[in-house]
């Protein structure tokens, strides 16, 4: 019964999944290995990561061949995957500021204690496209890695911590801590829903795992006119953090580093009722690997949250909902599955309004409104929308 | 490194791990307690995309164990394609059997349908839920729309079921119509068909819907009074099939799918796969039908 049918549907979808392999390998070049895309797709690898809420640059550069590369639905790979991972520890708060930092910059003060370190960065190049690279080849790698021959990675020291630039805005009564009021409740959210008002705790997690594409839109919204005004990035940090975990005697083993980029963005005045004197207010940001655009937004939209105004950037729910990449991902692409039993049921509304205005126009009756489409028809109340 | 062979499975039975699928039980026998109430849960990442049935796919899993025979249908057919996708995953994760026969499963997991075919009290079904939230279409925020509930504040539901009146002649909710279960909570049942709605009602069968996306269940246990909104005078309606009949088994009295061939010409087709192929055979299996108020 129906065997037929079931055959066709089985056939397609398993001939669709090898026409999109077949794609991949038609071309008979050389088969990506994972440790060339982990080493020269970093900044892909470590998008992956922080969207795919895994730290694991391995198997971030596995999905992203597994998805040809496409980001989405290479984090999405990476999600699925790490949903099936026991959680064996919680690990110490990660202390940023003994980070080990390859890039550090400021920019509220021209000078800062510890120095500007630019790093590495494409900020200050020309985005023309490098011809130069479409003939690389391995010569060309070791020419370039021979002149930093000088450089001796063995005996190189370890840097020391140095204060944070809103250290000092704090000792100087400019830049207040949390509001008191503030929910600062700890809970995870892949372990249960999320309620809105949701702690900041929440909210941070959600933003870490958001889409960078997604927090960029409405961090920049909020910048450009729909929010608050132009922030100033008091600090921004990248490079790598140890993560501790205690073990139930109380035992604490480094497990390992991971790089982070850490962000700390300097906002609109404040004012408190009772005291006339203004301060500085700030929004954090932190994600998985180096990817400053996604912690500058972070940043940018922490604090814009925490504003009560009526633009997209300043609701909670608005952001974190609406951000989050593999939730948005799949539900658009949900589209393309069939509907025809919804779209029948507005047909049927659809019709009868339409028999209800003959009706009325041959009885001389003033007709009611027909909706325009059979979608508004499946809409109890669309001018309520 | 990637290790690749460290386990003899490398998933648990079910995909799912056991702590989380102890959660989501937990949750869904919250949900059977206070019908009708969205149950927020964990909602884990599952191999398949969000809006695709993963809610579906947490409920399914957590409940189905080795001696289930499990079906799936996705607007009413075994044959759809995401249908057989995700009934080849639950196959590979649990060895459990399969199978089209609505009377033989005990597990049925659904998208926008329930079967034709009246379900027992041995069987639970399933629904892939997209948008749990009934009250969505007149209140935008969550935390908003959890008070309405929270406070059995239903006005803004009835007054725009009462402008649709108004504006158009009829209430234009096409599937998902709102229910009220319990004489207590409003929810959107899937969205079913109106066809399918009366069903909820009484029925033997527990109706399991969730939401993956949204991380909420809700639940329609066996017995429960579920009634579509409705005024006095305005009744609720289903889909009108009167005078349709099916193309291929000449069977009347069943959701039809409209089907346009290329030269125009427009025939019927039962919907719900398997009930199609039984009337084909001349077996009639026992419906619970709706009769629209004249």
């Amino acid at each position: 019964m129906g065997y037929v049918a079931i055959k066709g549907g089985e056939d397609a979808i398993e001939n669709a999944s090898r026409l999109t392999e077949y794609e991949r390998v038609n071309s008979r070049t050389k088969p990506l290995e994972i440790d060339q895309i982990r080493t020269q797709l970093g900044s892909l690898v470590d998008k992956i990561m922080g969207e795919g809420s895994l730290y694991a640059p391995e198997h971030a550069a596995l999905a992203l061949k597994q998805a040809q590369g496409c980001p989405l639905e290479g984090a999405f790979i990476l999600r699925a995957y790490r949903a099936t991972l026991n959680r064996s520890y919680s690990s110490d708060i990660v202390d940023t500021r003994s980070m080990r930092v390859v890039r550090r910059i400021s920019s509220a003060f021209r000078e800062a204690p510890g120095g500007q370190i630019l790093g590495p960065t494409r900020d200050y190049t020309v985005r023309m496209l490098n011809t130069d690279l479409a003939s690389e080849t391995k010569e060309d790698f070791e020419r370039f890695i021979s002149e930093f021959d000088f450089l001796d990675t063995d005996v190189l020291e370890e840097p020391k911590p140095f204060s944070k630039i809103m250290d000092i805005l704090m000792e100087q009564g400019m830049l207040h801590g949390v509001d008191e009021d503030e929910d600062r409740r700890v809970v995870d959210i892949t372990r249960e829903a999320v309620k809105f008002p949701a702690p900041r705790s929440a909210s941070l997690q959600m933003l870490a795992r958001a889409e960078t594409g997604g927090l960029c839109a409405l961090a920049y919204s909020s910048m450009r006119g729909f929010g608050s005004t132009h922030p100033t990035i008091g600090e921004l940090r990248v490079g790598k953090v140890k993560v501790v975990v205690s073990d139930r005697r109380g035992r604490k083993r480094c497990i390992g580093n991971i790089k982070v980029t850490e962000s700390e963005v300097i906002s609109k005045l404040k004012q408190k009722s009772r005291d006339p004197v203004p301060y500085m207010t700030l929004g954090y940001g932190l994600c998985f690997g180096h990817n400053e655009t996604k912690a500058i937004c972070m940043g940018i939209l922490d604090r814009a949250m925490r504003v009560k105004d009526e633009h997209p950037a300043n609701s909670q729910e608005f952001v974190l909902y609406h951000t989050e990449g593999v939730e948005s991902y799949g539900f658009t692409n949900h589209l393309k599955l069939p509907h025809y039993v919804t779209f029948q049921s507005g047909l049927d509304n659809l019709r009868k309004a339409m028999k209800r205005k003959q009706d009325a126009m041959k009885s001389g009756e003033k007709p009611l409104a027909v909706p325009a489409n059979a979608e508004d028809a499946v809409d109890p109340a669309p001018e309520l929308l | 490194m990637i290790e690749t062979e460290k386990f003899s499975r490398s998933y648990n039975y079910g995909f799912i791990d056991e702590s989380t699928k102890k959660e989501i039980r937990r949750k869904i026998l919250k949900a059977v307690a206070v019908p009708g109430y969205q149950v927020p849960y964990s909602s884990p990442e599952m191999p398949i995309s969000r809006g695709w049935g993963t809610g579906g796919l947490h409920a399914s899993l957590s409940l189905i164990g080795p001696d289930d025979v499990f079906k799936i249908i996705d607007q009413g057919s075994d044959a759809s394609v995401n249908a057989c996708n995700l009934r080849n995953f639950v196959r590979r994760m649990t060895d459990c059997r399969t199978t089209f026969d609505t009377a033989e499963a005990t597990i049925i997991q659904t998208r926008h349908r329930i079967t034709e075919e009246v379900l027992t009290d041995k069987q639970i079904i399933v629904f892939q839920v997209p948008q749990p939230e009934v009250l969505r279409s007149v209140e935008r925020y969550e935390f908003k729309t959890r008070q309405m509930h929270a406070e059995a504040d239903y006005a803004k539901m009835w007054v725009s079921l009462y402008e649709s009146y108004v504006k158009f002649g009829a209430i234009m909710q096409g599937a998902g119509y709102p229910v009220k279960v319990n004489k207590r909570y409003i929810m959107t049942p899937s969205p079913i068909p109106r066809w399918d709605v009366p069903n909820l009602s009484h029925s033997d069968t527990l109706h399991v819907f969730a939401a993956g996306r949204e991380k909420r269940i809700h639940c329609v246990p066996p017995h429960t009074l579920v009634e579509p909104l409705e005024f006095e005078d305005i009744k609720f309606m289903v889909e009108s099939f009167d005078g349709i009949q099916c193309s291929v088994t000449g069977g009347t009295d069943a959701f039809m799918d409209e089907i346009y061939e290329s030269d125009g010409d427009r025939k019927h087709t039962i919907n719900d796969s398997n009930f199609m192929d039984k009337v084909r055979v001349g077996i009639r299996p026992r419906q619970r039908l709706f009769k629209n108020p004249a």
